[in-house]
C-alpha cells in the first residue's frame, strides 16, 4: 500500500546507522483499532494524531473489517481491545461495533467526549451493564481548567466535556480521564488537583489517568519534535526490559495496516504488515517516541 | 477425589489468617496452598507469618514475599496510580520494617509457581499469572481467548491465582479452569467485613466453592489504628469496602464497590 500523505508529517531524522533495541512481541494483549480512522470532530492543535473534520489520512473501518481484526486478534489470544480515531463517535456504527465486540472481551473506547446523545448514552449504559467484560470510556482533558483544555481544543470544549463525564458517570459507565503529565509535574499533586476539580464539577468517583506527553502529530509542529539525543540508539540490551514497553504486547490496526503501537500510525516504519498475522515480528525502537515510553515506562493501556 | 484449599493475599491479616485455617481444618482438605503476600496493609508482619509456618502450610512467593525478602525498595505490586502507589509505600516501609530476618530469608526461598497433578488435570498454581508474578487478572478484563492461551502455553488445564484480591472462576470453552482465590487480608470490596478463600473438589469435574470467613474484623481495625496505619485501612476492614490502591479495578468490579 502507498502512502503519499504520510510524507508529510514532522518526522524524526532518519536513523544514521546507531543500533536501536530488537522489540520482540510477547504477546498481543491489547489489540488497538483506529476505527474512526483520523476523523474527528474537534481539530486539536496537539493532537498526536493530527485529526480533524475531514482528514482521512486514515479512513473510517467498516464495520465487517473491524469484525475480521476482531477474530485474527481472538484466535492469537488477545486480551482486550481499544477503539481510537480520531473521535470514535464520528464514525455511524460505533455502537453495532461495540455490540459486536464486547461478548468477546473487554473494550475501551477513547473518546472526546462531545458527541454524546442521550440514546448513545442509553445504549452505552446497556451495552456495559449486560455485558461479562468491562466497557471503560476514557475521555481526555488537557488541564484542571477550560483556560488550557480549551485553548487547545477550541472554545467551550472544556465544559461541553465535563458535561459528558457527569453524563456517563449518571448512567454508570463511570469513566476514565485521561491527562498529561509533563516532565516538571509530580504526579501525585496533578491527580489531586484533577480529582479535587472533577469532584467539585460533581463527578462522585472520578477515576485518572496520566499519559506523558509524546511529540508526534500536530503536538511535534506545535512545541517540537524528538531531538537527537532523544533516543535509545546504542542502549544496552541488558538496559531494557522489553516487558516494561507496551509494545511487547500491542498492535494498532488502521486501515493502512498493522502498526506496532497506537503511538505510530503516521510513522512508515512503524507499519508491521497488513494482517495482524504479519505483524508479529520484532520491531526496532528507532522513534524519538521511544525514548518516552522507555524513559517513563508507560503503557496507553487503561492500567 | 482430591480437595484442595487455597488462599492468597494475607496481608499481615493474623487473625482472618486464623480463621482461615480454622475453616479449612473444619471441612478438611488434603492440601492447603497460600498462593502469597504474606504482609503488607495489616499490622504486625511477623504474627501472620508465625501461624502460616507454624501450621506447615505451602505458600509461593507473592510479589511482596520476593520484594520483603530481598529487602527490595518497594512491593512491586505493580500499581501505576500515584495515590494507590503512596499508600502501598506506607504499608511496604512498615512491613519491610518489622518482618525478621528469619522470616525474610524463608520468603526468599519460596517458590514461585507450583504444579499439582489431580485426577487426570494439570493444576497450575501462581500469584499474579503464569507469565508474570505482580500481573492483575481480574474477570472482567480478561477475555476467554487470553486465559485459553494461558493455559495452552503454561500447559495447564487449571490455573489458579491471587494477587487482585477480588475471587472468580471461570469455565473456558475448552473444559479447562482459571480460579483467582481472591485474598483474606481485606474484604473482596463487597461490603462485607467477612474475607473469602477458594475449596476445589477434583474427581470427574472441578468444583470451586468460594467460601466466606467471618473474624474479629474490629479487633484487627483497632491493631492497625494502634499501629497507626492510614485510617483508610482501617475502614475498609470495618465496612467492606477498598478506599486505596484501587485505581486499577476495571469498571465492573469498580462499579461493584462503594468508591
Ligand atoms: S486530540 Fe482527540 S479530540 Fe483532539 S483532534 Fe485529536 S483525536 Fe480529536
Ligand atoms: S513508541 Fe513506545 S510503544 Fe511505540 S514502538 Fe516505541 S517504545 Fe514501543
Ligand atoms: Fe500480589
Amino acid at each position: 500500500m502507498s502512502s503519499p500523505a504520510l510524507s508529510i508529517l514532522p518526522r524524526q531524522p532518519a536513523p544514521r546507522g546507531e543500533s536501536f533495541p530488537l522489540q520482540p512481541l510477547l504477546h498481543l494483549d491489547s489489540l488497538w483499532i483506529q476505527v474512526a480512522g483520523t476523523s474527528c470532530n474537534l481539530r486539536c492543535t496537539h493532537c498526536f494524531v493530527s485529526a480533524g473534520p475531514g482528514e482521512d489520512r486514515h479512513a473510517l473501518m467498516a464495520r465487517a473489517e473491524v469484525q475480521r481484526h476482531v477474530a485474527q486478534g481472538l484466535a492469537l489470544g488477545v486480551k482486550e481491545f481499544y477503539f481510537t480515531g480520531g473521535e470514535p463517535f464520528v464514525h455511524p456504527e460505533m455502537l453495532d461495533i461495540l455490540a459486536d465486540t464486547l461478548p468477546h472481551g473487554p473494550c475501551t473506547l477513547l473518546t472526546n467526549g462531545t458527541l454524546f446523545t442521550e440514546r448513545r448514552l442509553e445504549e452505552l449504559r446497556r451495552l456495559g451493564g449486560g455485558a461479562r467484560f468491562s466497557l471503560e470510556i476514557r475521555v481526555s482533558l488537557d488541564g484542571p481548567g477550560p483556560e488550557e483544555h480549551d485553548t487547545f481544543r477550541g472554545r467551550g470544549a472544556f465544559a461541553r466535556t465535563l458535561e459528558g463525564l457527569l453524563a456517563l458517570e449518571h448512567h454508570g459507565l463511570l469513566p476514565i480521564v485521561t491527562a498529561t503529565q509533563g516532565p516538571g509535574d509530580d504526579a501525585l499533586e496533578l491527580r489531586e488537583r484533577y480529582v479535587r476539580m472533577l469532584r467539585e464539577a460533581g463527578l462522585r468517583r472520578p477515576r485518572l489517568k496520566l499519559l506523558p506527553l509524546f511529540r508526534l502529530g500536530r503536538e511535534a509542529a506545535r512545541t517540537r519534535g524528538y531531538q537527537a539525543v532523544e533516543t535509545l540508539a546504542d542502549l544496552p540490551p541488558e538496559s531494557i526490559d522489553p516487558a516494561r514497553l507496551q509494545c511487547s504486547s500491542c498492535r494498532a490496526v488502521t486501515s493502512r495496516g498493522v502498526f506496532v503501537c497506537p503511538l505510530l500510525v503516521d510513522e512508515p516504519a512503524a507499519r508491521m504488515g497488513r494482517t495482524l498475522g504479519e505483524s508479529l515480528g520484532a520491531f526496532r525502537l528507532a522513534h524519538g517516541a521511544c525514548f518516552t515510553c522507555y524513559v517513563t515506562g508507560m503503557t496507553c493501556g487503561n492500567a | 477425589m482430591v480437595r484442595l484449599a487455597a488462599f492468597g493475599g494475607v496481608y499481615s491479616n493474623h487473625l482472618a489468617l486464623a480463621a482461615v485455617l480454622e475453616d479449612i481444618e473444619r471441612r478438611g482438605a488434603d492440601r492447603v496452598w497460600c498462593l502469597g503476600d504474606l504482609g503488607g496493609f495489616g499490622p504486625h508482619p511477623d504474627r501472620a507469618a508465625e501461624i502460616l509456618r507454624g501450621a506447615g502450610i505451602s505458600m509461593l512467593r507473592g510479589n511482596y514475599d520476593d520484594s520483603i525478602g530481598n529487602d527490595r525498595a518497594d512491593c512491586a505490586c505493580g500499581y501505576t496510580d500515584p495515590r494507590d502507589n503512596g499508600f502501598a509505600q506506607i504499608s511496604y516501609d512498615y512491613t519491610v520494617a518489622r518482618t525478621s530476618s528469619d522470616h525474610k530469608a524463608w520468603m526468599r526461598g519460596l517458590p514461585e509457581r507450583h504444579r499439582i497433578e489431580a485426577e487426570g488435570r494439570r493444576l497450575l498454581l501462581c500469584h499474579g499469572s503464569p507469565r508474570r508474578v505482580n500481573e492483575f487478572l481480574w474477570e472482567s478484563a480478561c477475555s476467554d481467548a487470553f486465559l485459553e492461551w494461558l493455559c495452552d502455553r503454561h500447559e495447564a488445564d487449571v490455573i489458579l491465582c491471587t494477587h487482585t484480591g477480588i475471587p472468580w472462576h471461570r469455565a473456558l470453552p475448552s473444559g479447562r479452569h482459571v480460579v483467582n482465590v481472591g485474598a483474606i487480608g481485606r474484604p473482596a470490596n463487597d461490603g462485607r467485613t467477612g474475607v473469602w478463600y477458594a475449596g476445589l473438589e477434583l474427581d470427574g469435574g472441578l468444583e470451586v466453592e468460594f467460601r466466606p470467613v467471618a473474624y474479629d474484623h474490629e479487633a484487627l481495625a483497632l491493631e492497625m489504628e494502634a499501629e497507626r496505619l492510614p485510617a483508610e485501612f482501617a475502614e475498609t476492614i470495618r465496612t467492606g469496602w477498598w478506599t486505596t490502591c484501587l485505581e486499577n479495578l476495571p469498571v465492573r468490579e469498580r462499579r461493584r464497590g462503594r468508591h
